[in-house]
């Protein structure tokens, strides 16, 4: 299979789907965490979580990229700490633009699962508990229930995000074919050589079909989870 | 040996804004007690406050002799420690789940584990046809009638039901009224019932904890707490009436009647009921059903003629006075000012108190305990 993508187009591809993948699995838990403290948390500087959150939306992504560099390179502060106590390198590699999709995706993550968290019924909470469901029982079997057309639309935003991230990636991870090569880079360095044109097109093609793909997911799963959540479906 | 520890002892304070405090402190004993005043009145916090939803500032809760709340020991178990069964207003059936796994949810989720089996729940109810539907197919009767259920199934030892059939209309609230009978007649637990409509509270309450601005008015047996004069701004929103226990002597088959004993003297004839001979209940008599008389009527079509006295009159509105009559139990009659002056009706006047058979009808019956 596969003859109408060369062997470097389809690694592009593959490369961006599993960076794209493993960022929605690392992020969700923490945008879900995140989401749980801005919207039910009284905490000092709960603006300012909301404001460094939100930072990837409005900063220039190669900006984000420059910061992530710094920080998490060989020689940074959180990078060098990573490399020396777990032997998990970032910089230049696909873990890293792993780590810039996330930062990228993160906003639009957080905001779809607080939207869906303010939107929860806290009396279902409330009769839960006097049924004896504990804290943590309540989340589990009423509350998750609830958020779940939130973290599937969330998921696939920032999935969308993932697969085609661009300015942060390549500032922070730069260029590498098979490593962090991802589909939008690829566009770009076959737009870089005077042959590239065909290949270009071809990728785009698919970055199109993906990212709308994506989105008509995303509305159906969630129509698909929001009717069962008011309980017309069985 | 001690006596056993009442089903519910609250003695809370709790400020709820500048201008509404609760201090309520009050015993309810088994069987249905009704929490009952007007909105605003603070009813909902209590049972709030007795769920554990709602934290007093001080005092103490206990249901069975098991301590909840106590602000001076510091304990305050949360809701989920506490069982007690909640019925919401609003039901608040998890609309993700069938109706199965809502009953179950205590079990599963709850991990409670009581005596009562999912199977007589549902007879009790009448479940059993809804079990794999979704609450968003349910009526709301029946979103109630499982809301009941799944309380009752997560093994409480107290129920509380915060006005269930408020949210209800006219036919809805009847066809869960005789369920509401039957789980006070059968379940075994106690119940504390939230309501400001007096029919409800007749029909199903054995005591009444009346409340008035987050305070306690007056706790007793319903026939008392009705029949006080001085709580009648209080309980008189309702159409005026009294509420008499009595018991069922017998039937009569041919004249389809049955006579209600109030006391071995005093009794009433009314339109044949489907209960056994001895069985005990209570009856309302609107005092615009009761009549008074000087002399016995003879020759009139009204069958229950009670001998009595007057104890005393209370204004109504307009041109009405209330007259509370000792006809073996108190019993309220609404005359005209004009009529009352002509009779010379004062305390300790002898009075013959009419009452129409009519005037008995289903909704008015209440089976005592």
């Amino acid at each position: 299979m596969g003859d109408w993508l060369t062997p470097v187009e389809w690694e592009a591809l593959a490369l961006s789907l599993k960076v794209a993948s493993w960022s929605v699995a690392v992020s969700l838990p923490l945008a879900l965490a995140t989401a749980w403290a801005l919207s039910r948390g009284r905490f000092p500087g709960r603006t300012l979580l909301n404001g460094v959150v939100h930072l990837p939306l409005i900063l220039p992504p190669v900006v984000t990229g420059y910061l992530l560099l710094i920080a998490f390179g060989a020689q940074g502060p959180i990078g060098g700490v990573l490399q020396d106590v777990f032997g998990i390198s970032v910089a230049f590699r696909w873990t890293g633009a792993v780590l810039a999709a996330a930062v990228m995706g993160f906003p639009l993550m957080v905001r779809a699962i607080r939207l869906s968290l303010d939107g929860v019924d806290r009396r279902m909470e409330a009769a839960a508990r006097t049924l004896g469901a504990g804290p943590a029982t309540v989340f589990a079997t009423v509350t998750l229930p609830q958020l779940l057309p939130g973290m599937i639309a969330g998921a696939i935003l920032s999935f969308a995000k993932g697969v085609g991230e661009f300015g942060a990636t390549i500032t922070f991870v730069a260029n590498i074919p098979g490593e962090t090569r991802t589909l939008s880079i690829a566009i770009y360095s076959f737009l870089q050589t005077p042959s590239g044109d065909a290949a270009a097109i071809r990728l785009t093609v698919i970055a199109v079909a993906l990212s709308m793909a994506a989105l008509v997911a995303s509305e159906l799963l969630a129509r698909r989870a929001s009717r069962r959540i008011k309980g017309f479906d069985a | 040996m001690n006596a056993p520890a009442p089903a519910l002892h609250i003695a809370v304070e709790k400020r709820l804004s500048e201008r509404i405090t609760i201090a309520a402190d009050f015993q309810a004993g088994d069987g249905v007690t009704a929490l009952f005043g007007r909105s605003g009145a603070g009813k909902t916090s209590l049972v709030e406050m007795i769920a554990g939803l709602l934290r007093p500032d001080r005092g103490r809760i206990a249901v069975q002799g098991r301590v909840l709340f106590d602000s001076q020991a510091r304990i305050d178990l949360p809701a989920e420690a506490r069982r007690v069964g909640y019925v919401f207003q609003d039901a608040r059936l998890f609309p993700h789940l069938t109706v199965r796994r809502n009953l179950l949810y205590g079990r599963w989720a709850g991990r409670r584990r009581g005596a009562l089996k999912l199977e007589t729940v549902c007879r009790l109810l009448d479940l059993d046809p809804l079990l794999e539907r979704r609450p968003g197919a349910l009526s709301g009767g029946e979103v109630q009638r499982v809301a009941i259920g799944r309380a009752l199934l997560a093994d409480p030892a107290i129920l509380l039901m915060d006005e269930p059939l408020a949210s209800l209309d006219g036919p809805r609230k009847n066809e869960i009224l005789p369920f509401l009978e039957r789980l006070k007649e059968e379940s075994g637990v106690p119940i504390v019932y939230v309501s400001h409509a007096m029919e409800e509270v007749i029909r199903l309450a054995d005591q009444m904890v009346l409340l008035d601005g987050g305070r306690v008015a007056a706790v007793g047996p319903i026939e008392d707490v009705t029949t006080r004069l001085d709580l009648r701004p209080l309980t008189g929103r309702y159409e005026a009436g009294a509420v008499v226990p009595v018991r069922v002597e017998g039937h009569d088959e041919a004249y389809e009647l049955t006579t209600l004993l109030i006391t071995p003297e005093a009794k009433l004839q009314v339109p044949r009921l489907k209960l056994p001979v001895g069985a005990a209940l209570r009856i309302r008599l609107r005092a615009r059903d009761v009549t008074l008389s000087l002399t016995r009527p003879e020759g009139a079509s009204t069958l229950n003629v009670l001998a009595g006295a007057v104890r005393e009159l209370a204004p109504a509105e307009g041109p009405f006075v209330d007259v509370l009559v000792d006809a073996g139990a108190p019993i309220w009659s609404r005359v005209t000012r004009l009529s009352a002056d002509r009779m010379g009706l004062a305390p300790g006047r002898a009075v013959y108190a009419v009452v129409k058979a009519g005037a008995i009808d289903r909704a008015s019956l209440g089976r005592a305990g």
